[in-house]
């Protein structure tokens, strides 16, 4: 049986609609990863998934029990359920207080409180920091607590909302060996949301692909991402991924919509749906206009430069959409490219990967 | 003069200040103690976020009363003493207590000036920490009580805040206290009332004494706001 099982779910706000006909299972002892662009409504379904909030239709079951919104039913379903928020929320109090909280409202004895404290502050290897109070921690340390909180009570399901998004490399493995720790060793259901696909392929076992409040597509990262995969994960972030309307042009090649009066064109042949993958280290970054062989000749404005040593990473805008381009540092200097400069980007159609919608 | 004089009239100078100064603590300390008994529930009722509902009408009452709150919370201390004046004086409703001129008027006009200041700041302490403690401990596990205890608790800073903030007010107010407590020596003179008559009547050593409590004590309030308010800091 399912421990989640989640049936054409949607959400509206003021009349916006946030989640789409949703419709998803998370088998026992999963890690079912989220991915998506920002505003996709990955939080809005976590959320929903931890009773904070009410789908405007649709139904969700808990090992097979339909959802009941009562505020007792509630209580009864959440304390089998941790939550981490994208946003670290500690109470103003001492480490030990903030992760001996849950126990305490479940009625707990001090004894079990201990013991249960001192192993879940031992996973996230915050040993030491009982004391400290809690608001005077790292952004890092904190979201290790926050962890350590939804962990304590030894939940069924775990759902975390981007658990490792602003921390460092250090702090960033420490969580995910917790969370493969708690799945491995106790069983424990997980859902979360991130950017990272170096994490979505790590952790996963199965991935859904949330799109305009849409799932586009669910399986395993190979299913998913296919060919796509290798390129993606040098990436931490899903940059340059495209989602829109697809035809098929006189020359076999598909001329995909994206929206914004942008079309991309690629030698891979599809109609309908498509999402595609553009590599950030495939676009040709150039002052004047290109006359090259790239079929996709593009004119924007550069929004962001970032310099990461041997190669330099630039945000282009055009229209309303973004391009990642990535150039050696050499090229760099040649162009001199300032924020806010007029410049062209083209990329050959051969370039432009097709990733997997179920 | 005699020695013995000089030092007669130096205690009675120094007995003086000291009443003066208890008086002082007395009246603005018994006024915030009352106010913050009738202040810290109101406003947390007022701050928490259920309360708004969804009903227009409650909205609109709500936004009211909270206008009406951030109004009375700049109250002029002169007009409450002209009002509390009228309800006291002989041919006034409760001119049969025989209270005016009386530290308990005084201790009335102060109240009346301070339950606004705690009610308005506790319920934005506690509005501003609502939602979000409350989110964390409903997701946590908690029920709607305990996630209410929680709130209260995170909201500690800021209610102590509106007890200092009310008793910085009210021991340095004087328009009020003077119309319904009429700064009779050795009855109802307080720091400021008495600054005032000794500046007219050219006392200025005395006058600067007590200028100098008063400042000595308006320092220690501000240094207690200052280390509640440091310890309260989310970063």
């Amino acid at each position: 049986m399912p421990v989640v099982e989640v049936q054409n779910l949607f959400k509206e706000y003021s009349g916006r609609e946030v989640l789409k006909d949703v419709s998803f299972r998370v088998e026992n002892k999963e890690i079912f990863v989220l991915v998506g662009p920002n505003g996709s409504g990955k939080t809005t379904l976590l959320r929903i998934l931890d009773l904070l909030e009410e789908p405007t239709k649709g139904r969700i079951f808990f090992n097979g029990q339909p959802v009941e919104y009562s505020s007792r039913k509630r209580v009864i379903l959440r304390r089998k359920i941790g939550m981490v928020f994208q946003q670290t929320f500690l109470f103003n109090m001492s480490v030990f207080d903030n992760v001996a909280y849950p126990l305490k409202v479940r009625g707990e004895d001090e004894r079990n409180i201990l013991e249960k404290v001192k192993g879940a502050l031992e996973l996230l290897r915050l040993k030491g920091f009982e004391r400290k109070n809690a608001l005077t921690l790292s952004g890092g340390e904190a979201q290790r607590v926050a962890i350590a909180q939804a962990l304590v009570a030894e939940p069924e399901l775990l759902l975390l909302d981007e658990p490792t998004a602003n921390l460092d490399p250090m702090n960033a493995s420490i969580v995910e060996e917790a969370i493969s720790q708690v799945n491995e060793e106790r069983k424990t259901t997980v859902i979360m949301t991130t950017h990272n696909m170096f994490q979505a392929e790590n952790l996963a076992h199965r991935i859904a692909v949330l799109n305009n409040g849409r799932i586009d597509s669910i399986g395993t990262f190979q299913e998913v991402f296919g060919k796509a995969s290798e390129p993606l994960k040098s990436f931490t972030r899903l940059e340059n991924v495209f989602h829109g309307f697809s035809k098929i042009t006189e020359e076999g090649t598909s001329l995909v919509d994206v929206g914004e009066g942008l079309q991309i064109e690629a030698t891979f042949k599809k109609a309908g749906n498509t999402m595609l993958y553009v590599p950030p280290e495939d676009i040709i970054l150039a002052p004047q206009p290109l006359f090259s062989s790239a079929r996709n000749t593009f004119e924007g404005r550069i929004v962001q430069i970032t310099d990461m040593g041997h190669v330099v990473k630039l945000k282009v805008k055009v229209g309303g959409k973004t391009f990642v381009v990535q150039i050696t540092k050499r090229s760099f200097n040649e162009i001199k490219p300032s924020i806010d400069s007029k410049v062209f980007i083209a990329f050959k159609a051969s370039s432009v990967q097709k990733i997997n919608i179920s | 003069m005699l020695a013995g004089d000089g030092n007669m009239a130096e205690s009675i100078f120094w007995e003086e200040i000291l009443s003066i100064t208890l008086l002082s603590l007395r009246v603005s300390g018994t006024a915030v103690l009352i106010g913050a008994l009738i202040g810290i529930p109101v406003g947390t009722v007022l701050g928490f976020r259920q309360f708004k509902g969804k009903r227009i009408l409650m909205r609109f009452v709500d936004i009211m009363l909270k206008s009406l709150i951030n109004t009375f919370m700049g109250l002029p201390p002169v007009v409450v003493g002209l009002l509390v004046y009228l309800l006291l004086t002989a041919s006034g409703p409760l001119g049969s207590l025989g209270l005016l001129y009386t530290p308990t008027a005084m201790i009335i006009t102060q109240l009346i000036m301070v339950v606004p200041i705690i009610i308005g700041v506790t319920m934005s302490a506690v509005g501003s920490v609502e939602k979000a403690v409350r989110e964390r401990a409903l997701s946590l596990g908690a029920t709607e009580r305990q996630a209410a205890l929680l709130i209260l608790r995170e909201a500690r800073m800021g209610v102590l805040t509106s007890i200092i903030v009310a008793f910085g007010a009210a021991i340095s107010e004087v328009g009020g206290i003077m119309i319904t407590g009429g700064n009779i020596r050795w009855w109802t003179r307080t720091l400021t009332t008495a600054i005032v008559v000794e500046t007219e009547l050219g006392d200025f050593p005395m006058a600067l004494t007590l200028g100098a409590i008063l400042l000595s004590i308006a320092f220690l309030v501000n240094l207690a706001l200052t280390i509640v308010q440091l310890k309260g800091a989310r970063r």
